[in-house]
């Protein structure tokens, strides 16, 4: 137990004094690296234009209220098409992700050395990159719209949803799997009624956690054409039309809290 | 033999449904149908502009086999120290903020209108993306990192302080109160009694932000937040898909990076 002798008397302290130096060395790297990280960003930021932010943050605000009511008219298609992308993306995405995690997990994977590596390689290429970029390339390939939203949503949650399941297809329980097995069941029933009944709360679990995330970054797609209810906002913007800006926000944050709403109540019905 | 099982014998075994009631079971499957179908009808798929651009996708992959570092390093270059400079900080602030707001959080710790306060703030930072946080920003704040600094360390409030605070009510009550027991002060309650239980998680998390950070930090440039998206926005914009390759690959590997980091930093702790 690390100590140290004062007057004769041993004194019990946290830490040695190696691993105490050794703490405050790292707490000063991470010091100086964020202090480095914070003047570059001071320079490049022009602090005269924060003298007035006080007046430019009220100018806004009277100008977004009240929202454009009327405007709402123009929102129901955008606002419809926008579910679409979400929910449609999120069914194919699962489509996709079902295979693909089926040969990532160690457990069901027909080669841990050939087909595993490839299937990882999608999960993780698929997942590191944001769908606003895979909109903004599917965009310049599909033509703006909402087809593109939808593959780039498609696309995006592979990788999300095969590396959760995936994990939850090497936790499964093998007993239950033997016991179909040895009732001479062929590989596809073993499938269907040893692997498939245990996953199937994950797998529903996922399927809605993903399509809550789904409706959130749909709302911002339009912003690079492709469709759903981020093009009102562009255009509005664009327009410096902030009645319409702050009514499509609202808009916005009502579908997230109806879609998180929904999941949680599904999540809780089904696990 | 119950009179059940005995009406049941013979007859071959059928997996039980989902929904027992017939008539939800069949609203439901109908109704989802008729939603899909109607969700399919307002697509509008353009067979002529794909045929076209087909061209273009088959160059983007082609791309991925020749990516061009060099003609744009100034630019990438650029971007991708900026995005790294803004996740940082904004890392670092982020955590800062989110450690008193998950002690609020936090329903066995904080008094009652500091819990609703608390939680207030993290259902407005978890409520708005952070593009739409950006957009707003660089309206109020001008083009640069800053509006991307402050974006992302709103947004980490919401993830993290949320979790963190979780955590903490799921602690064990009685390491807290031996601590308490023993005559502590409410900082030293805090700083022996809950922070060693949450720390691993602590940790876990900041690590997951921190690379989640930078995925954000990648497209925030996309509405003028500063970052590489700024760069790969331009590149999109000049069809000059080799530069985009080659900042798609650098994001992808700076992410599995990151990742790899961050599991042997949290294998080491736990």
């Amino acid at each position: 137990m690390p100590n140290y002798e004062k007057n004769g008397q041993k004194v019990w302290q946290l830490r040695t004094t190696r691993s105490q130096w050794i703490r405050w060395g790292m707490w000063l790297a991470g010091l100086v690296l964020f202090l480095l990280s914070w003047q570059e960003i001071s320079d490049n930021t022009l602090w005269f234009m924060m003298d007035n932010v006080g007046e430019v943050v009220a100018d806004i605000a009277t100008r977004a209220t009240p929202p454009r009511w009327s405007y709402m008219n123009q929102l129901w298609i955008p606002i419809w098409d926008t579910l679409a992308i979400a929910t449609l993306g999120t069914i194919f995405a699962l489509f996709m992700a079902v295979p693909v995690a089926f040969l990532a997990a160690r457990n069901t994977t027909p080669s841990r050395l050939l087909v595993r590596p490839i299937a990882l390689l999608i999960i993780v290429s698929t997942r590191s990159v944001n769908s606003l970029i895979w909109a903004l390339l599917l965009v310049s390939i599909v033509g703006p719209g909402v087809l593109a939203g939808l593959i780039a949503i498609s696309i995006r949650s592979i990788g999300f949803c095969a590396k959760l399941l995936y994990e939850a297809i090497e936790e499964i329980n093998v007993v239950q799997v033997e016991a179909i097995r040895a009732t001479g069941a062929s590989p596809l029933q073993v499938m269907a009624y040893g692997i498939v009944p245990q996953i199937m709360p994950a797998f529903a679990g996922i399927a809605v956690f993903r399509w809550d995330i789904n409706i959130r970054e749909s709302t911002v797609l339009g912003l690079v054409g492709a469709g759903g209810i981020g093009l009102q906002l562009q255009s509005s913007l664009n327009v410096l039309a902030w009645p319409q800006v702050s009514l499509i926000l609202l808009v916005i944050l009502f579908a997230v809290i109806i879609g998180e709403w929904v999941s949680a109540k599904v999540r809780g019905a089904i696990i | 033999m119950s009179a059940a099982l005995e009406a049941k014998l013979g007859q071959a075994w059928k997996k039980p449904h989902f929904i027992k009631n017939p008539l939800w079971r069949w609203a439901l499957i109908l109704g989802s149908i008729a939603y899909l179908a109607a969700a399919f009808a307002g697509i509008d798929v353009n067979l002529d502009r794909i045929a076209r651009g087909w061209e273009r996708g088959w160059d983007f992959i082609k791309a991925f086999g020749n990516p061009d570092f060099t003609s744009r390093w100034g630019d990438i270059y650029k971007g991708i120290y900026e995005s790294i400079v803004m996740t940082i900080a904004s890392t670092v602030v982020g955590i800062g903020l989110s450690i008193p707001i998950a002690l609020g959080a936090a329903r066995n710790i904080a008094p009652l209108p500091v819990y609703l306060i608390c939680r207030a703030i993290v259902a407005i930072s978890r409520a708005l993306n952070e593009i739409i946080v950006a957009i707003i920003l660089v309206a109020i704040l001008g083009f640069g990192p800053l509006a991307g600094f402050i974006t992302l360390s709103f947004a980490t409030i919401g993830f993290l302080a949320k979790l963190l605070a979780e955590d903490i009510e799921n602690m064990q009550k009685v390491q807290a109160e031996a601590i308490k027991a023993t005559g502590s002060s409410w900082s030293q309650w805090i700083n022996y009694g809950v922070q060693p239980q949450v720390m691993p998680r602590l940790i876990g998390l900041s690590m997951y932000r921190l690379d989640i950070n930078f995925r954000e930090s990648a497209v925030l440039g996309l509405v003028g937040a500063g970052g590489i998206g700024g760069t790969l926005n331009t590149a999109f914009d000049r069809y000059e898909f080799d530069t985009v390759a080659a900042i798609l690959l650098i994001i992808i590997v700076t992410v599995m990076f990151l990742e790899y980091l961050s599991g042997i930093i949290r294998a080491r702790i736990q």
